[in-house]
């Protein structure tokens, strides 16, 4: 098939996969005769039935509440702090080996840490957010700082830039294209985080929503149903996230493609 | 020679880096000297890799001499001053910034009209009117060269170091540069050291030509070209310079030997 209109073909292309996609896995299980694991037909009218009873809204709503927290905060946190440990190197030098013990811990087994610390309400979840996603976004924060040509910090210096306008008019905008890519990271990390820390430390989001739905009657059509909006809200954010990229302050840092 | 010193005073310059062995540094200039009057201009050339940029940078502030006095406007060279503007090889301008906000980088402390008036005048000054919001990823290498030339006349710079700034350019827009820079130079007023391997460039442009020898670098010679601008490329003192340039660094452009650039 001969496709000239890149327009069509970046729509025809994933239309087709997916398409593929959802036929194998509605032929595999009719091949296998399950009778809990559903087909793509019974995970639609589960996600129907969700709408319909008005938990679909209300836990994506609660999870992506928890994401826009634990994200932010960690943004807020780690842009900061990978700036100061790029640019100080004695920041760096008492910093870093406690970055690096600190980061492979995975969130996951901060759970119980979590519910000791805030009990069973959003505030454990939003804080497990935070630790997944504040490691990345200082580190690439970190690195972008450390790699900045010097040609830049030259220019800036000779023309008389110090202190704070220095991190403003020129680390800031220097390292952003590489924070950003760093954030595209990290919001990918949250998404994934929400619903683990949703599955044993509140009751609502989709996570729970998964974790209920198969403790509650085996429900595997709700499961299924879950995984799969977690799988188009992810792609939305990042989307959404990607449109950073495109901002004219930043495109240089993306190669020219 | 008159009495007072001159603007740019370099004199028993030596700079040396560690080696790979602690007891044996690397020698990269060695007794260094170096005068330029105000609105000068001057070229060094030199091999590639001769040490010739290391002189620049310590005198613009960025390194610092390992012995000897840099002195520029009868002050010791300590940090880089907003006074005498570098332009680099490639890539200083800022590609976060447009056009206009590049120009106007050097001039946020003024009120802005001023600015707006100063990056206007200096835009059109390097040919890149109707530019003024374009990003330096849409330039060609020439333009954002122009752009960083405008950026430092803008700042209203007395001294302009130039580093080989048309070095990663091609032929013809390395020739047009060279003439828009003789014409903002004239123009202008300024003091200007350009580090340069291109001899011909060197002989087109400066009122006098530094030679200087490979590693440890000194300055061996220097020659000064008493030519009328824009230069005859084909005048007999014109190439007489040159040829004179070449000797010195020890090519023989008659005997059938390389010509051109010694890389």
């Amino acid at each position: 098939m001969r496709m000239n209109f890149p327009q069509t073909r970046a729509v025809l292309l994933p239309a087709l996969t997916v398409a593929a996609c959802l036929m194998a896995w509605h032929w595999l299980v009719k091949l296998s005769g399950t009778d809990l694991f559903p087909t793509p037909l019974e995970v639609a009218r589960g996600i129907l039935e969700l709408g319909e009873r008005g938990l679909l809204a209300k836990y994506i709503t609660a999870s992506l509440f928890r994401v826009t927290w634990g994200f932010f905060l960690a943004v807020a946190v780690g842009v900061p702090l990978g700036l100061a440990l790029g640019w100080f190197r004695s920041a760096y030098q008492a910093l870093n080996p406690v970055i690096q013990i600190l980061r492979p811990i995975s969130p996951i087994a901060w759970i119980p840490v979590a519910i000791l610390w805030f009990g069973i309400d959003d505030t454990a979840p939003v804080f497990l957010i935070f630790l997944a996603s504040v490691f990345p976004i200082t580190v690439s924060t970190t690195a972008a700082v450390q790699n900045m040509q010097l040609v830049y910090l030259r220019a800036a210096r000779n023309f008389g830039i110090r202190g704070p306008q220095l991190f403003r008019r020129v680390i800031l905008p220097a390292a952003l294209p590489q924070i950003i890519t760093g954030v595209r990271i990290a919001l990918g990390i949250a998404w994934l985080v929400v619903v683990a820390a949703e599955m044993i430390a509140v009751n609502s989001g989709l996570g729970y929503l998964i974790i209920d739905a198969r403790n509650a009657g085996k429900r595997y059509d709700l499961v299924v149903a879950g995984m799969v909006m977690i799988g188009l809200i992810g792609l939305v954010l990042d989307l959404l996230i990607r449109r950073l990229e495109t901002f004219d302050e930043v495109r240089w840092g993306y190669g020219q493609r | 020679m008159d009495n007072a010193e001159s603007l740019i005073f370099v004199q028993g310059c030596w700079k040396s880096f560690p080696g790979k062995t602690r007891d044996e540094p690397v020698h990269v200039l060695e007794q260094v000297n170096l005068e330029v009057r105000e609105g000068e201009f001057v070229c060094i050339v030199g091999p590639s890799g001769c040490g010739k940029s290391t002189l620049l940078n310590i005198i613009g502030g960025f390194l610092r001499e390992s012995r000897g006095a840099v002195r520029v406007a009868g002050a010791a060279v300590e940090a880089p001053d907003p006074r005498r503007i570098f332009v680099f090889q490639e890539n200083g301008v800022f590609p976060w910034l447009t056009v206009e906000e590049n120009v106007g980088f050097g001039l946020m402390s003024r009120p802005a009209s001023e600015r707006a008036e100063r990056v206007e005048h200096y835009v059109r000054m390097v040919g890149l009117t109707g530019f003024e919001k374009s990003y330096p990823r849409e330039l060609s290498g020439g333009m954002r060269q122009r752009v960083e030339i405008a950026r430092a006349l803008a700042a209203d710079a007395e001294v302009l170091y130039m580093d080989e700034p048309f070095g990663a350019l091609d032929f013809l827009t390395r020739l047009k540069m060279r003439a828009d820079l003789i014409r903002i130079w004239q123009a202008e007023k300024k003091t200007v050291l350009f580090v340069t391997h291109d001899i011909e460039e060197a002989v087109q442009l400066a009122d006098r030509v530094v030679v200087m020898s490979r590693r440890p670098a000194t300055v061996q010679e220097t020659v000064t070209v008493d030519l009328p601008r824009p230069r005859d490329l084909d005048a007999p003192g014109y190439l007489a310079a040159r040829d004179r340039i070449f000797a010195i660094m020890g090519m023989d452009v008659h005997g059938g030997g390389a010509g051109g650039d010694p890389l």
